[in-house]
């Protein structure tokens, strides 16, 4: 019972490339826009060994790392200082909202003239609205601090500081790695969408986009699973070190 | 449990003239609490006997937890006093025991540091409070695996840990809130006994705020029995039976009548209302 349960996960992937398979094989659909699962893999799989996928594939890893940690260690501490009162939050809270539903791609125009063309503007945005999504997450997390743990550890004769950093800041964890994973996954779409139209020569968005205009099916899809291959494996890091560190989540 | 700084009042009650014993441990002078449809309290005066065990009940929304929360300093009071043999809370090492066990714990720390934070914020270093959380796990014999974090643990368990952590300090008076409120009857039964057996050992005067008579009458040396509000003190009864006291004790006579003695006042006290 339990060990046909492990294969669960499997069964939509199969049926999806059954189904792949079968589209091109009968040629239900034009083969110049949709290429068999085996030449796309091929595609994939050389590219990412030997060829300029992987490049492309490890530039893309390293702004969105980078746009990610800029934007913890601006947003986290600021979080804890905005959240540790909520007086504080409440007078901030109309612009962190406001920043935070302003899609991030509007504001590449205005970071291209403070950064220039390059990985500076691609990274700065990104980390602009990844830091919003973490600020928000943090600060929200300190402000529902449970109540009976902060006054327990009061009346165990915890200075306000040690209030925070021994209660406030571990009770806002399990909310601030929810702002560390929405901020990584929103870090990454800005990172591709900036990679695809700010001149830039390479990262996967980049990769995309050339395959697609050099009518380059296999290596455009290739990308694309890239991409999200990247996308996924980013949020399961985030959940392998959430559920290291915050064991107590849920619980 | 204050500052750890040796000032006179924080050294053992040795120093105190030894005649002070037998006066009252706390004096509660002129407590009034208002909230904004009634005064929970208005002019509350009160003396906590000094090593007893009392339990504080009354109907419903009487303040029972106010009465502690002020005194623990949990709740500002509108007005008046609370002294511990004349000082103020501030320089008293107490102990305080939630009825939410769950969320009063810290489930980042295992157990044994959850017993042993309160040493860790007086300053005390890593190897004295080990021996200072085996000394008192050995004293209380307590047979917990401390090792686990407080979610493995059952609720009965992990309100006995709340309880060593309101002790490690060895706490000149404990209070417990509704402690086993949220636990099942069999292991309210349990938590009972280890509450006396842990008041037998230490000796340490104790408040208990309870909604079961029985409960407080069974571990009480006094009941003390709160009126609807504004509360005031309706009767504070003696009840001697020997420790320990077990589930005979409840059958005996001077049980049966003591429970029904405070079960008439408190009856009165609803219907009066």
């Amino acid at each position: 019972m339990k060990k046909s349960h492990a294969f669960l996960p499997f069964v939509g992937v199969a049926i999806l490339l059954a189904v792949w398979t079968l589209v091109t094989s009968l040629k239900l659909v034009d083969p110049v826009l949709l290429p068999s699962p085996y030449a796309t893999f091929r595609t994939l799989w050389q590219g990412m060994l030997s060829g300029k996928l992987g490049v492309d594939f490890l530039k893309t890893v390293m702004r969105t790392i980078a746009s990610t940690a800029i934007a913890a260690v601006i947003a986290i501490p600021l979080g804890i200082l905005l959240g540790s009162s909520e007086k504080v939050y409440r007078s901030v809270e109309f612009l962190i909202d406001f920043f935070r539903s302003t899609p991030a791609s509007a504001m590449f125009p205005l970071f291209l003239v403070l950064f220039g063309v390059g990985d500076r503007t691609k990274i700065s945005v990104a980390a602009f609205g990844a830091a919003l999504v973490i600020l928000f997450n943090v600060a929200y997390g300190v402000m529902n601090a449970r109540k009976t743990r902060l006054l327990a550890a009061k009346v165990m004769g915890a200075s306000r500081l040690r209030v925070l950093f021994d209660v406030m800041l571990l009770e806002s964890l399990p909310q601030t790695f929810v702002g560390l994973r929405n901020g990584v996954s929103l870090a990454l779409v800005i990172i591709v969408v900036a990679e695809m139209f700010i001149g830039s020569t390479d990262g996967l968005g980049q990769r995309v986009f050339e395959a697609q205009q050099l009518f380059d099916m296999p290596g455009m899809y290739a990308a694309i699973f890239a991409a999200g291959a990247l996308g996924y494996l980013l949020n399961l890091l985030f959940q392998l070190i959430e559920r290291r560190f915050v064991h107590w989540a849920g619980r | 449990m204050t500052s750890p700084a040796p000032t006179l009042a924080n050294r053992p009650t040795a120093t105190f003239d030894e005649s002070r014993r037998t006066a009252p441990h706390v004096t509660i002078r002129g407590l009034s609490k208002h909230y904004t449809d009634a005064a929970i309290y208005d002019k509350f005066d009160f003396d906590i006997p000094r090593g007893k065990l009392i339990s504080v009940f009354g109907p419903n929304g009487c303040g029972k937890s106010t009465l502690i929360n002020m005194i623990a300093g949990l709740v500002p009071a509108d007005a008046g006093e609370v002294l511990f043999d004349g000082r103020p809370l501030s320089r008293v090492k107490f102990g305080y025991v939630f009825q939410n066990y769950r969320e009063a714990l810290f489930p980042w720390l295992r157990a044994f540091d959850n017993i042993a934070y309160p040493l860790k914020l007086m300053g005390v270093d890593k190897a004295e409070r080990d021996r200072r959380v085996d000394r008192l796990v050995s004293h209380l014999g307590v047979k917990i695996d401390l090792s686990l974090y407080p979610y493995h643990l059952s609720g009965g368990q992990q309100q006995l840990v709340s309880i060593m952590r309101a002790l490690i300090v060895e706490p000149e008076i404990l209070f417990l809130d509704e402690p086993f409120s949220a636990l099942d009857y069999e292991m309210t039964l349990f938590m009972r006994d280890q509450l006396q057996r842990v008041f037998m050992e230490t000796a340490t005067t104790t408040v208990l705020v309870s909604h079961d008579l029985e409960e407080a009458v069974y571990l009480s040396d006094y009941i003390l029995l709160l009126s609807r509000h504004p509360a005031r003190v309706v009767d504070f009864v003696a009840y001697d039976a020997p420790r320990p006291r077990s589930d005979k004790t409840m059958s005996e006579p001077s049980f049966v009548a003591t429970k029904a003695h405070c079960l008439k006042l408190f009856q009165r006290e609803v219907q009066r209302g």
